[in-house]
């Protein structure tokens, strides 16, 4: 689902194309499997992301973790994934469809998402993630610039998430 | 907002994030069918409900996921501490001496 994008000069709004995105549960004692089966080390800290190769992760709890990747890898990643559970048991749970991504972006991007989200952004990292909540529904919220971040809300909820955007941001283009 | 401190998450962040699940320091008991029905029930329903403190759990339902303890004032609000479940009752002496 691609819908056209929303903006004004500072904040721009759009739903980025589909994604392969899975969560992860392991032991942190068995983490290196992990990183060696995604090609990546997967960060320890929660909030920590790492991206290479196109790869993405984020720690969002002590033992999960959220990992994104080209839509046509998805098969090969849980391939891959499978070969090391006899060695290290996971979950690992494809939430591809589970999902939209919003992008926000924009010199007041940080300022646009207070409207609904509760968290200090001034104290989020770029390429930090973490989840929350925006307005009633629970998202993940990842930041990957000063001026850029995601929204990753189930779809269920996506309605409600991007009419508040498209409220807010009719806000702030009348400057309100 | 109140922010409360995540032991796992490591920061303090907004109540909105977490869900309040009771009296800490309960443990079921080991052989439930050993234990009278007024024993039973004292596990089940009858909790200490002080004014003051109390050590209760929370979860950061709305972040990382896992339940941890707090030590609460349940006059002023105020989180005096909180800490990984599985972890004793902080003794309260010593905290409000490292303060
Ligand atoms: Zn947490």
């Amino acid at each position: 689902m691609n819908a056209p994008v929303k903006s004004f000069a500072n904040v721009s709004i759009a739903v980025l194309p589909p994604v392969a995105r899975l969560n992860l549960r392991i032991a942190p004692a068995n983490l290196a499997a992990a990183s060696a089966a995604f090609g990546l080390p997967l960060p320890t800290k929660i909030g920590q992301g790492v991206v290479k190769n196109g790869h993405a992760a984020w720690c969002l709890g002590p033992d999960e973790w959220l990992l994104h990747a080209p839509e046509a890898e998805q098969a090969a990643i849980v391939a891959d994934f499978a070969k090391a559970r006899t060695k290290a048991p996971h979950s690992l749970t494809v939430i591809s469809d589970r999902e939209f991504t919003i992008a926000i972006t924009g010199p007041r991007a940080q300022e646009f998402l207070t409207v609904a989200c509760p968290l200090d952004l001034s104290r989020m990292a770029p390429g930090t993630a973490k989840r929350t909540l925006f307005d009633s529904a629970q998202v993940v919220l990842i930041r990957d610039a000063d001026d850029a971040f995601r929204i990753e809300v189930w779809r269920s909820f996506f309605p409600h998430v991007s009419e508040l955007l498209d409220i807010a941001l009719r806000e702030f283009a009348c400057g309100l | 907002m109140l922010l409360i401190n995540c032991p796992y998450c490591d920061d303090a962040l907004p109540e909105l994030e977490f869900a309040y699940a009771g009296e800490a320091h309960i443990a079921r008991p080991a052989d439930p069918s050993k234990l009278s029905d007024e024993e039973w029930r004292d596990f089940l329903f009858i909790r200490s409900n002080p004014r003051g403190l109390h050590a209760e759990r929370w979860r950061h339902i709305h972040g990382c996921g896992r339940f941890f303890n707090a030590l609460r004032d349940t006059v002023s609000d105020r989180f005096l501490t909180t800490y990984p479940a599985g972890q004793p009752r902080p003794d309260v002496t010593k905290l409000e001496a490292a303060e």
